[in-house]
């Protein structure tokens, strides 16, 4: 099939960045996304042209590297699918589509398509974890966890911290990342000691970083290629409200 | 000692490290053997650790927790995207939850069988007695592992043990377990105790008085070249499959940090063992970019055949029964579509030489449910295949309750690595090499669920007390960025990326990188022969000319240039893959993950000559003629007596 | 209640080693402003629900509703002064409007410089139409509070403009000529209804909803309580106009 993309470039963080249009001929419908821009590329950089620049890794759709807002959807028409799981089967002959970065001020475009997603590594450092030294641990057998608790917590867990969210929320905020740490760490039993100044500090790393505050719009989740589903905020909210009333 | 128009052979290399006596107390001894560092001097020594994966984060954060100072550095924009995120199946430990007769000792018996009797006894045992903590350590940090009602954890069996001993989270224990290492990281970076370099990538090590004193990374933001220096470096940058192009690792996945200790000296021992996977969704295409591993488990209830005609275009479905060759079944009737993985690998790949595979370019064999949904019912199967037939049909767009999957083998995990000892240093004293990148643990094939279990066992368990025998030596003398060694490694890096971007030919770094994967697979892939490889030797040095010649390498090294990433892990494994066919030249046996055709029983399996090739080949950086050296070191087997598997 | 991690030196993906510069102005986070939005936000939810239940009043004739408008002055006298239950519900309502309208100003104020740049390609909407109207829907309610006042309460713009004789007033107000005041009515009592309809189910997960089936349960009440508001307010001007009240 023949298609026509109009990128984002923008060749550092400096460029005021432009959308740009190409033609790509003949692209194989069971191609993923990216293989299209990988094609594209080889042709880009043969006529002497710069290739475009785009996070990706493990192309499985559990790294959350790639990060592409597709015809104005963070990672494209698909229900809970990655960028890199997107095929051009789902596009039709002869259309256009927009390719453009994630925009949020907390992720600043490096180049083209990359941003920068340091934000998220930040919140979770200032508690996004469960301080276990290596050596300390008692038997994984110890402390049981209902199985209940273990799978939703497990849900939780399967965020791969790709940007979606931000990227779809009108306010840029990162409150489903964000939740979805707080409510698998809260969900288990070793995770409770840590419970109050974890949602605490964790949001006080978001708001800093410069994501919005969230009022509940919901586009966060649609976008989820994991389907963290939108009631975890919640969880963020009661825990907040909870361990600021303790102090 | 010999000597071929390939290789040299060169004094045999021994562990030095490696305590004997009773296996049982092998490493309890060398703990206690081992120096140890004052809490005071720790924050004067600094360790570099390149790759935040599995081995490289939990060590990153352990040796923080230790006191050390630790730099760390990966490829991608952050620490938890490493390519260990994306294993499936699980993680092995000796815990014996099930009482179903598991111990440390069966699980290192299991490990040193299944590795085709190609590791080290001493080595094996070490992992297995580890793997218990790991679980332990895991938990405490919150790793969501699939548990049962009564809220303990549960197990699944996994890759043809006959115990119960995977632990799991759902598909993406992987995942999980990185999560765990890496939220252990940022607690470590918060604290101040780990500098994080994100996007940086190692194209050196710098090596002062003998000793690994550093690396030289690039940003790959801004593109500019810095020397880093420390006490000590640890090596967690992985495995190489990528030298096949396509493979199932993440695209990412490179040789170079290895290549780079390489060529400075660090042996590399047994790069051709390769693990091929048998359950990956085949090519679709030219476009292809590289290949989904499907779980393993599908093969429980899937049934493996292809059309018994050469050519056959008829849909699936219309082909009758008993024009269907269900050839796993047949041909090994007691362990049917459950052979090994290198088996099933194989035979699907010879049924497809034959002219019989299915789907785009004869490369795929249907793996077919309609047995098993008309068995359990489709409720049954969606069950327990629901997320996978989801991720296959998003993948190919079919529809595996309809039509058969197809699947082909790929690419999937190298156990090949550099060379270390007991305390997992190199032959460069200060450079360490954890997870993947080592050589260590599998022999000659890896098990199942067996990766995460080293790669966690390395970076929390042990080199954090190995690295201190050899830090106790230090605070070594400083070194600064005017050493001549140290301004050396950096022109070098210069150099290079000077010369990349000078070349300006007409071909892309893809297109050789996709050459190069097509002579891996086709002469060093599933089956190997003197003929084929000595081509494959002949081919890939043309490429490396060609390369050299013909490469293009659009835009600056001062910037974000994903052209010039690749460029430099292309040429590395270009070196490498020339290496890879001489060492399965020279290796005429068939052994796990590598398979020599010379070397079979009539029936077609696999045969091992221990008695000559009963080492493990480390080598050593091409010479000035251009051939490598080969180092031995001999295995002993005092424990598990080398015996021959049969899967008939 | 902000503790203070230790920030590191970092290089962060983008290269330059930040020092972060540590926060100058305690800021109040992001789900304290949206507590207080949505303590405020129901205060005001309350007083609408007693403001319909004395508006329907209008059905029972003139004199039981003046009657109720007298009531509300007198509530509480002779113990306490005449007046003060509406002066006191007043000073309520008034700071619940400043903290309301102040909090999603912060608020908006800190989305618009989280996303300074916007898609070229404009975004589909896949969650829901209230919740994107929620900045202008609310302008627009409280413009109509304004004019609303200086209508009914102040009579300042009533055609009638008796303070004593509210039903009169108000069938003045909706006097069929008078077409287009009815019309910013409505208007604007959808705009609450549109409003209240995110509003409602939006302050329940700011105060910790967080159940799917609860998330469920305050999606229908909230869609049941504003549209309860909506036609109870719409029935008014809807039945003055149609002569049903005179
Ligand atoms: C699809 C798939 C499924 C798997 N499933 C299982 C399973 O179920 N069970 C199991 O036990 N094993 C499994 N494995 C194998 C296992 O995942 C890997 O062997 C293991 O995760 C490797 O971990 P590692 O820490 O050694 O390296 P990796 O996780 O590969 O990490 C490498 C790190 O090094 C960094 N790096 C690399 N080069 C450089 C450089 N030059 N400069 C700077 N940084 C660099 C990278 O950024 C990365 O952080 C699977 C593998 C695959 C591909
Ligand atoms: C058509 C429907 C409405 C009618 C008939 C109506 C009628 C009235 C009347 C008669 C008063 C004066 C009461 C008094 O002074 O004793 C009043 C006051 C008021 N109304 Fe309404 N109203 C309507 C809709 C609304 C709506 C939709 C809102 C809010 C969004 C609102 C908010 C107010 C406020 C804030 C006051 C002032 C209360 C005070 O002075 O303490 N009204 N209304
Ligand atoms: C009678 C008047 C009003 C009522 C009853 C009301 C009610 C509410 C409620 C209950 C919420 C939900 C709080 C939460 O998100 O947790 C809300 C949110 C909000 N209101 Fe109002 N409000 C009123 C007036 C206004 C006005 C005048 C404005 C605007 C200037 C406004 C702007 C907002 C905004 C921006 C939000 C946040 C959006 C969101 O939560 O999704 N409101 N309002
Ligand atoms: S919550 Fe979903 S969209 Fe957001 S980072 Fe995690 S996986 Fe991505
Ligand atoms: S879209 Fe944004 S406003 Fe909240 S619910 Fe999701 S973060
Ligand atoms: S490339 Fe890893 S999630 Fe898409």
């Amino acid at each position: 099939m023949d298609i026509k993309v109009r990128v984002w470039r923008q060749s550092d963080s400096n460029d005021r960045g432009r959308m740009v249009a190409y033609d790509v001929k003949d692209i194989s419908p069971d191609a993923s996304f990216l293989e299209m821009i990988d094609v594209l590329n080889e042709k880009l950089i043969l006529d002497g042209d710069d290739p475009i620049a785009f996070d990706h890794d493990c192309r499985e759709g559990i790294c959350g590297a790639c990060s592409m807002v597709i015809n104005g959807v963070a990672h494209g028409p698909e229900k809970a699918t990655t960028t890199c799981q997107l095929h051009m089967r789902h596009f039709s002959d002869g259309d256009v589509i927009d390719v453009e970065p994630w925009r949020a001020a907390a992720f600043p475009v490096i180049k083209d398509l990359v941003v920068d997603r340091t934000a998220f590594d930040k919140i979770i450092q200032a508690g996004g974890y469960i301080s276990a030294p290596t050596g300390t641990a008692p038997d994984a057998h110890a402390a049981p966890v209902p199985k209940k608790d273990a799978d939703a917590a497990f849900e939780a867990a399967t965020c791969i911290g790709c940007g979606a969210c931000v990227a779809a929320c009108p306010n840029g905020s990162s409150m489903l990342f964000t939740a979805a740490k707080i409510t698998h760490l809260g969900l288990v039993p070793q995770g409770q000691p840590e419970r109050d100044s974890r949602v605490v500090d964790m949001l006080q790393a978001q708001d800093d970083a410069g994501f919005g505050g969230c009022t509940n719009m919901g586009e966060c989740a649609e976008v989820c290629p994991k389907g963290i589903p939108l009631s975890l905020i919640g969880r963020l909210n009661s825990d907040y409200r909870k361990a600021i009333a303790k102090s | 000692m010999t000597e071929t128009d390939f290789w040299i052979e060169g004094e045999p290399v021994v562990d030095k490290a490696a305590p004997d006596g009773p296996i049982e107390t092998r490493w309890e001894r060398r703990k206690f053997a081992a120096k140890l560092v004052n809490p005071a001097n720790r924050r004067k020594l600094t360790v570099i650790v390149v790759g935040t994966g599995l081995a490289g984060g939990s060590a990153a954060a352990t040796l923080a927790e230790q006191g050390y100072r630790v730099k760390s550095y990966c490829y991608q924009d952050s620490p938890r995207r490493a390519h260990s995120i994306a294993a499936q199946g699980g993680i092995n430990a000796a815990k014996n939850y099930r009482n179903d007769g598991d111990s440390v000792y069966r699980l290192f018996y299991d490990t040193v069988k299944g590795g085709d009797f190609r590791a080290r006894e001493s080595n094996v045992y070490r992992l297995a007695q580890e793997s218990v903590n790991i679980i332990d350590q895991a938990v405490a940090q919150g790793v969501p592992f699939a548990r049962e009602y009564g809220g303990l954890l549960d197990n699944r069996s996994f890759g043809g043990t006959q115990v119960s001993r995977t632990f799991y989270a759902r598909g993406q224990t992987g995942q999980q377990l990185l999560l765990g290492a890496y939220q252990a990281l940022e607690r470590q970076i918060g604290l101040g105790n780990v500098e994080m370099n994100a996007r940086h990538e190692m194209l050196e090590l710098i090596i002062v008085d003998g000793k690994a004193r550093g690396i030289v990374v690039r940003d790959m933001v801004t593109g500019e070249i810095t020397t880093e220096l420390a006490d000590a470096v640890v090596l967690a940058s992985g495995g190489y499959g990528n030298v096949f192009f396509l493979s199932t690792n993440a695209k990412g996945c490179n040789v170079t940090a290895s290549w780079r200790a390489h060529r400075k000296g660090a042996l590399f021992a047994n790069p051709c063992y390769t693990q091929i996977h048998p359950t990956c969704i085949p090519e679709s295409g030219s476009h292809q970019s590289k290949l989904t591993l499907m779980s393993e488990s599908l093969r429980n209830d899937g049934r493996v055949w292809v059309p018994k005609a050469q050519k056959d275009t008829r849909r699936a479905a219309d082909i009758p029964e008993d024009e269907r060759d269900y050839y796993l079944e047949r041909i090994y009737p007691s362990f049917g579509n459950l052979v090994p993985r290198d088996i099933a690998s194989r035979a699907a790949k010879n049924v497809c030489d034959e002219g019989r595979g299915v789907g785009p370019g004869g490369l795929g064999v249907y793996l077919d449910f309609a047995d098993a949904i008309s068995r359990l019912g489709r409720k049954a199967v969606e069950a327990k295949y629901g997320n996978l037939f989801e991720m296959y049909q998003r993948i190919t767009g079919e529809d595996p309750y309809e039509t058969p999957m197809r699947i082909y083998p790929a690419v999937h995990y190298t156990m090949g690595g550099l060379w270390v000892d007991y305390d997992l240093q190199s032959t460069i004293p200060g450079l360490f090499v954890v997870g993947e990148a080592n050589f260590s643990d599998h022999g000659a094939n890896r098990l199942g669920a067996s990766a995460l279990m080293q790669g966690l066992a390395d970076g929390y368990f042990v080199l954090p007390n190995t690295i201190n025998n050899y830090l106790a030596a230090g605070p070594f003398p400083k070194v600064t960025e005017a050493d001549e060694a140290v301004a050396e490694a950096r022109k070098q890096v210069e150099d290079r990326i000077e010369k990349f971007l000078s070349i300006d030919g007409d071909r892309t770094v893809d297109s050789f990188h996709r050459e190069l994967g097509h002579i891996m697979w086709e002469y060093c892939g599933m089956e190997r022969t003197e003929e084929g490889l000595t081509k494959a030797i002949g081919l890939i040095r043309a490429l490396k000319e060609e390369f050299w010649a013909r490469v293009k390498v659009p835009g600056k090294g001062e910037e974000l240039n994903q052209n010039l990433e690749k460029a430099g892990r292309v040429a590395d494994f270009i070196e490498l893959g020339e290496l890879m066919c001489i060492d399965a030249l020279h290796r005429r046996e068939s052994c796990g993950g590598h398979f020599r055709a010379e070397s079979q029983t009539p029936d077609g399996e696999a045969m091992r000559h221990d008695d000559e090739f009963g080492y493990a080949a480390a080598w050593e950086y091409f010479g000035a003629d251009g051939r490598p050296t080969l180092h031995k070191e001999d295995l002993v087997f005092e424990y598990v007596h080398p015996s021959t598997r049969s899967y008939k | 209640m902000a503790v203070d991690t230790p920030i590191p030196k970092t290089k962060n993906a983008a290269g330059a080693t930040a020092t972060p510069t540590p926060r100058k102005v305690v800021r109040p986070s992001s789900i304290t402003l949206k507590i207080i939005m949505a303590v405020s936000g129901i205060l005001l939810v309350l007083f609408l629900y007693v403001h319909m239940v004395g508006n329907l009043k209008i059905f029972l004739g003139d004199v039981e509703f003046d009657h109720y408008a007298h009531f509300l002055r007198s509530l509480g006298t002779p113990v306490l002064p005449e007046m003060w239950y509406l002066w006191a519900q007043r000073i309520a309502l008034t700071v619940a409007v400043v903290a309301h309208i102040y909090t999603a100003a912060v608020l908006t104020v800190r989305a618009k410089k989280a996303r300074p740049v916007k898609y070229a390609h404009r975004p589909k909407i896949q969650g829901s139409y209230a919740a994107r109207t929620m900045r202008w829907g609310g302008v627009i309610v409280f413009l109509f509070i304004i004019y609303h006042i200086l209508d009914l309460t102040t009579g300042t713009v009533n055609p009638n403009g008796d303070p004593e004789h509210p039903y009169a007033n108000v069938v003045a107000d909706f006097a069929p000529e008078r077409w287009y005041v009815t019309l910013f009515y409505v208007l604007a009592i959808v705009a609450v209804g549109f409003h209240l309809w995110h509003g409602i189910f939006s302050a329940a997960r700011t105060l910790g909803q967080q159940t799917e089936k609860g998330q469920k349960r305050a999606k229908t009440a909230a869609l049941l309580l504003s549209a309860v508001l909506v036609v109870g307010y719409l029935s008014v001007p809807v039945a003055v106009l149609a002569g049903l009240v005179d």
